[in-house]
């Protein structure tokens, strides 16, 4: 009997599958992935307990309503909260007007060939540029050689290039999820390509256009290297009051206030960043919000 | 079919002209190239800032020979006469050390953990896990910048080695690590769950463990995803400014006067991107060598993650095909 | 569904009718002779709307029709028929430029639609479009409310008249109103299948078109759905041209006047087999391919 298990190769002595040992293995590991896993948790909240411990005690109104000070109980970031809001809005508008331009131009209009995975190509080596980067070129074209100045302009226009990939990422995303049946019945009747765009693309798109624009606007918000280029560290002590003003904005605020010696300041940036990751929360509530909205009363 | 309403009356349709309203047909065009100038911006934005950065570095290297700038040891811009010296190797040194860092919490911790979301993960457990992961993608830099400067630092880097310096690379790249760990785990789980279930299928048909079909089969199997993640999360070490800019410190690599090491994580250690940030909170003369040098690095910091976007989109698309 | 058609029939009729005009027939499981249009109709002579010449489609390298020549006389059904694949609903998509949409599809050949042909330099496909209206084989209706499902085409295409009176008697040609007239403003997508078909139809009569395409309309419908559909097809027909894609030979033989049989050659290519009055073609077809796909030899 032996022999015959030989001879087919079968033999379950060459075989020892040890699955014991095996399953053992395995679930050493599944614990690692998961430990891993949750060190997210863990450092997440790490991070959270060192803004809010010491900065918890300083969140005041003086925080939201004064301008900086050398005397920290006195210092705020009024300017920088108007100014960040500016920049937000500013940006927003241009990435949100280009952006879904792009976006329509790539899905609905060009012809599949290489000037559009060349268009393509670029934008998503445009989303991996470092943000520094946008801030030297914000300085040198919009600052100096269109003298816009350290201005509020210059800034939203730097932000906008900035984020301007992200919404063109979106908001082709959100097009193309468009069902191409909903085109067809439109041009079915005669509609031209625009008529179809306007009408009934861009409305079922909207939703995941509009979360996109958001989300992009929350990162404009947390973005503080290329606007320290453009704007300049120096301190504002005036909200903006046009396109030309010089502006703050929190993050760089923050900055500042946690390059000084003393520790009071430091307590001081630990509130700014809680006011600021509030707002960014708040934000990022109103898109998750918007898309399940929108998701519940669309329907095809 | 007979109503009482006004009837339709389809042979009462104009001559038959089907080259249609030629105002129509202009809007459509203006609307067009309305369009097609937005995506041009997109172009321009690449062509504005290699032409910007090349135009002014230029200026650079016509005072500072480019090979003095590349191979030079010692980092002085700031300094005047004789002492000035443009040597960037210190710089480079600072981001490679502190991406190098970063790389080694965020690669196998993101990978980990996309490997837990994808193939092990309950659904209770993703719900959990993905919106910490998103939130920590959403942190601004700023703020793992003062997580490194007032929690990393004393808390947990000071009882290990209690030498370390207040502004140290070691802590920075730390945060870095943590920041772009949620890219790796998110790129990285994109790449397994494109994995065909029937692959996996086949692994546990033979007999194989859950993690061996994991490890042997859907690993490999999304391994041009998951590399291009980590060259992505790379790049993104590479040009983070903020953590640096604020946790790092502000003296080069080996010249912070505690080390002569380019390698020590323990004491200030200057990148690129944090000298071009530390410039401009310093307010150098806008016609000075010392501003120009600063897009010097700029353009070599471009350079470096342009060239690290191109391979990771080049990975990604070599190998995308195979489970179409 | 052939089931339910021919138990509403009168056996007697339906006998007699065949014994005095046809010798031979083939015999096609569940359709009777009464099925078919009346044969004066489709006999009598009419002017041709569209004319298909040397009509040839490929896809990028793959060649999808071959040399389809064809006419198709106003104020009539034309039915489309043949295996899948064979190239129906391609020839339908070029009639109205339907096909500008796929990027790789390269039309030659001449289409005619009074005389002009559609492809020609300086037409515009939306103009096309606009007379000859288009029905899809899945119901797409606007995720708008009914009212403006009907009135959005017209309004588009310039119409001056009283939208109201437009939607409403759009609707009663396509059958609907009596259905939706208390709820105009709900949304379209809220209809049953059916109903979303017939709107689709209210929409594409409210552009007012002269030829009507539809794309195996019924395929995603019930059988009562369908039969609605199919009557609403022949009350058109007194004013309209339409040319139907359908699978179903039986609801070929129901509503059309003339029938044309696409196949597939050795070469995967579709081509035109034959056309003819559609009880002909059911009855004493010339070629032995279409007999064998009729009688279910073959499909």
């Amino acid at each position: 009997m032996s022999l015959d298990a030989k001879s087919t190769g079968l033999a379950t002595s060459v075989y020892s599958p040890r699955i014991g040992t095996r399953q053992f293995i395995g679930k050493v590991w599944r614990w690692i992935f998961f430990g891993s896993t949750a060190l997210a948790i863990v450092l997440l909240g790490l991070l959270l307990w060192s803004i809010i411990e010491p900065g918890w005690s300083w969140l005041s109104w003086n925080l939201i309503a004064n301008p900086p000070s050398r005397i920290a109980e006195k210092a705020g970031m009024n300017p920088a909260i108007w100014g960040s809001l500016w920049i937000v809005l500013g940006s927003g508008i241009g990435a949100f007007v280009v952006g879904l331009g792009t976006a329509i131009y790539l899905e609905e209009y060009a012809a599949k060939g290489r000037f559009n995975d060349f268009i393509q190509t670029n934008i998503a080596n445009l989303a991996g540029v470092p943000s520094i980067v946008y801030g030297l070129l914000g300085l040198l074209v919009f600052v100096d050689l269109l003298h816009m100045g350290r201005s509020l302009i210059a800034g939203c226009l730097t932000m906008a290039l900035l984020i301007l990939p992200v919404v063109v990422i979106s908001s082709r995303e959100a097009i193309r999820a468009v069902p191409s049946s909903l085109r067809e019945a439109s041009y079915g009747l005669g509609a031209t390509r625009w008529q179809t765009i306007w009408h009934h693309v861009l409305p079922a798109a909207f939703p995941g256009v509009l979360t996109g624009i958001i989300l992009a606007m929350s990162r404009a918000i947390g973005e503080t290297a290329p606007l320290l280029v453009v704007g300049g560290a120096s301190q504002v002590l005036w909200k903006p009051d046009g396109l030309f003003s010089t502006f703050m904005v929190m993050p760089l605020q923050i900055y500042n206030w946690t390059g000084r010696p003393q520790e009071e300041f430091e307590h001081l940036a630990a509130a700014a960043i809680i006011v600021l990751m509030i707002i960014l929360l708040l934000m990022n509530s109103v898109a998750i919000g918007l898309r399940q909205h929108f998701s519940k009363k669309a329907r095809w | 079919m007979s109503s009482t309403v006004a009837p339709l009356r389809p042979d009462d349709r104009p001559p038959l002209n089907l080259t249609g309203k030629k105002s129509r047909q202009r809007s459509e065009e203006v609307i067009k190239y309305a369009l097609i100038a937005c995506a041009l911006v997109t172009l321009l934005t690449t062509v504005g800032i290699i032409g910007v950065l090349l135009f002014e570095a230029a200026k650079f290297f016509a005072e500072v020979p480019i090979w003095d700038f590349l191979s030079g040891t010692t980092w002085t811009p700031l300094f005047a006469g004789s002492q000035q010296e443009f040597g960037v190797l210190p710089l480079v040194m600072g981001t490679l050390m502190t991406s190098l860092v970063a790389a080694c919490i965020s690669l196998p911790l993101g990978l980990a953990a996309a490997i837990y979301l994808s193939e092990f993960a309950s659904e209770r457990a993703r719900s959990i896990l993905k919106p910490v992961l998103e939130v920590l993608a959403g942190v601004p830099t700023i703020v793992y910048g003062f997580f490194a400067l007032t929690f990393i630092t004393p808390v947990i880097l000071e009882p290990l080695f209690p030498n370390i310096g207040t502004f140290n690379g070691l802590s920075a790249g730390i945060a870095i690590g943590i920041m772009a760990m949620p890219t790796v785990a998110s790129l990285s789980e994109d790449a397994l769950r494109a994995v065909p279930r029937s692959l996996r299928e086949a692994a546990y048909g033979l007999g194989a463990t859950k993690f061996e079909a994991t490890a042997r089969v859907v690993v490999p199997a999304a391994i041009s995803g998951i590399v291009a993640s980590f060259i992505l999360a790379i790049s993104r070490a590479i040009g983070e400014t903020m953590i640096v800019a604020v946790a790092a410190g502000q003296s080069p690599a080996g010249q912070s006067g505690a080390s002569n090491s380019v390698f020590d994580l323990m004491n200030s250690m200057q990148t690129m991107t944090g000298f071009i940030a530390y410039t401009f909170s310093s307010d150098v003369a806008r016609d000075s060598v010392a501003f120009y040098s600063l897009l010097g690095v700029g353009l070599l910091l471009f350079i470096m993650t342009f060239g690290m976007n191109l391979a990771s989109q080049w990975v990604t698309r070599k190998y995308r095909e195979e489970y179409e | 569904m052939s089931d339910t058609l021919t138990m509403t029939m009168n056996p007697t009729e339906s006998s007699t009718h065949l014994e005095s005009n046809h010798d031979a027939v083939v015999k096609i499981p569940g359709i009777s002779a009464q099925a078919f249009q009346q044969v004066q109709k489709s006999t009598t002579k009419k002017n041709s709307v569209l004319e298909l010449k040397d009509l040839n489609v490929h896809y990028g390298n793959f060649h999808a029709v071959n040399n389809v020549n064809l006419s198709i006389p106003e104020k009539s059904i034309t039915a489309f028929i043949g295996p899948s694949g064979c190239g129906k609903s391609t020839v339908l998509r070029c009639i109205n430029r339907m096909n500008d949409l796929i990027p790789s599809a390269r039309v030659d050949g001449e289409i005619l639609y009074h005389g002009q042909d559609v492809n020609a330099r300086g037409v515009d496909p939306v103009e096309v479009r606009r007379r000859i209206g288009m029905v899809f084989q899945r119901p797409n209706p606007f995720p708008k409310s009914i009212y403006e499902n009907v009135a959005w085409g017209a309004r588009i295409n310039g119409y001056k008249g009283n939208f109201d009176e437009l939607v409403e008697a759009s609707l009663v040609r396509a059958a609907l109103w009596d259905e939706v007239k208390d709820k105009l403003k709900e949304s379209g997508l809220g209809l049953s299948g059916g109903q979303q078909q017939r709107l689709c139809i209210a929409r594409a009569l409210a552009t007012n078109p002269d030829v009507i395409l539809l794309d195996e309309p019924a395929s995603a419908l019930d059988p009562i759905s369908t039969l609605k559909i199919e009557d609403l097809l022949r009350e058109l027909e007194s004013e309209y041209t339409i040319v139907i894609v359908t699978h179903n030979m039986q609801q070929a033989a129901r509503v059309s006047d003339q029938t044309v049989f696409y196949s597939l050659n050795e070469n995967r290519q579709g081509i035109l087999v034959e056309s003819g009055p559609t009880q002909k073609m059911f009855t004493r077809p010339d070629d032995p391919r279409t007999e064998g796909y009729i009688s279910g030899r073959f499909g």
